[in-house]
């Protein structure tokens, strides 16, 4: 029970902290991009329409419900990697491995690595509007890479050998060399450019977010190791 | 540091294997309600912090 509580406080603290981080960047980074997307996706704008459409929109400032249900939810999202992070972080440290802040900052990129990159590298994150394949399918080959991904992770930290490292490799390549779902045709309307900075923004904020929950994974792992350790003593 | 940790954990080993699966499967449950379940207002609210975290949405 000592140990459940212990990973459930850390996670909390980490992935709050990491989610309003992340949100904040999110709002001041990516969501500009993606409001200036949907005036295209509405149909307000219409690239090579009638006439050229200024690149430089008024895009609307802070939009009091949406955004703070775009903070909650964000809050959420990273909490549960939080737990999931942690637990692993547990299983690891139970193994031989030294858990800190500051060897946290790795697990955060792996973290990063895992669920942002590995299923962004064939299935980019999607600016609004865009032509995409079945939403189910998608979900399926993201769970997929994502799970693989952090496996073929764990293997070449922790593995040992060739046999181990060959596997990862195989992990990390399989889901792309068979490929993300695809749509049969492109009707996105959003210029190119704009998608472009959107998966450039997104996989950005991601990895800031990641690595800051990592570290702030390892600290609190550290702290609520040394508040029991007090408490044992006392 | 080290040393702090070995002894630590070399009877740890098999008590935190279970609350660390229940924890993750908590996890689980929050990142999947959060970012996959497609029912309407779900996917509303949650909409642009899919979007910006590179879930498949829509």
């Amino acid at each position: 029970m000592a140990a459940f509580a212990r990973i459930v406080v850390s996670a909390v603290f980490a992935g709050a902290a990491a989610g309003v981080l992340a949100a904040l960047l999110q709002l001041v980074f990516v969501q500009p991009v993606l409001l200036h997307a949907e005036l295209y996706e509405s149909g307000i704008l219409v690239h090579f329409g009638a006439g050229a459409v200024s690149a430089h929109q008024d895009v609307g400032g802070v939009v009091f419900g949406r955004d703070a249900l775009s903070i909650l939810f964000t809050l959420l999202i990273y909490t549960g990697y939080a737990l999931i992070l942690v637990a692993l972080m547990a299983a690891a440290e139970a193994r031989g491995a030294v858990i800190t802040a500051r060897t946290g900052l790795l697990w955060g990129l792996a973290g990063f690595v895992s669920v942002n990159f590995a299923p962004g590298f064939s299935l980019a994150p999607e600016v609004p509007g865009v032509a995409a394949a079945d939403v189910y399918a998608r979900q399926a080959w993201w769970g997929v890479t994502v799970v693989a991904a952090a496996v073929a992770l764990w293997l070449i930290a922790f593995g040992r050998g060739w046999a181990a490292w060959g596997a990862a490799v195989a992990l990390l390549l399989a889901p792309h060399l068979v490929g993300a779902p695809e749509p049969d045709v492109f009707t996105g309307p959003v210029p190119p450019e704009i998608g472009a900075a959107f998966a450039a923004r997104a996989f950005g904020v991601g990895m800031a977010a990641w690595v800051m929950l990592g570290g702030f994974a390892g600290f609190f792992w550290r702290r609520e190791a040394a508040r029991a350790g007090a408490a044992a003593q006392a | 540091m080290t040393t702090v940790t070995k002894t630590a954990t070399a009877s740890d080993a098999d008590s935190v294997l279970i609350p660390a699966l229940v924890a993750g499967f908590i996890g689980l449950a929050i990142v999947f309600a959060a970012g996959l379940i497609q029912a309407q207002t779900l996917h509303d609210a949650a909409h642009d912090a899919r979007h910006s975290t590179g879930f498949p949405c829509h």
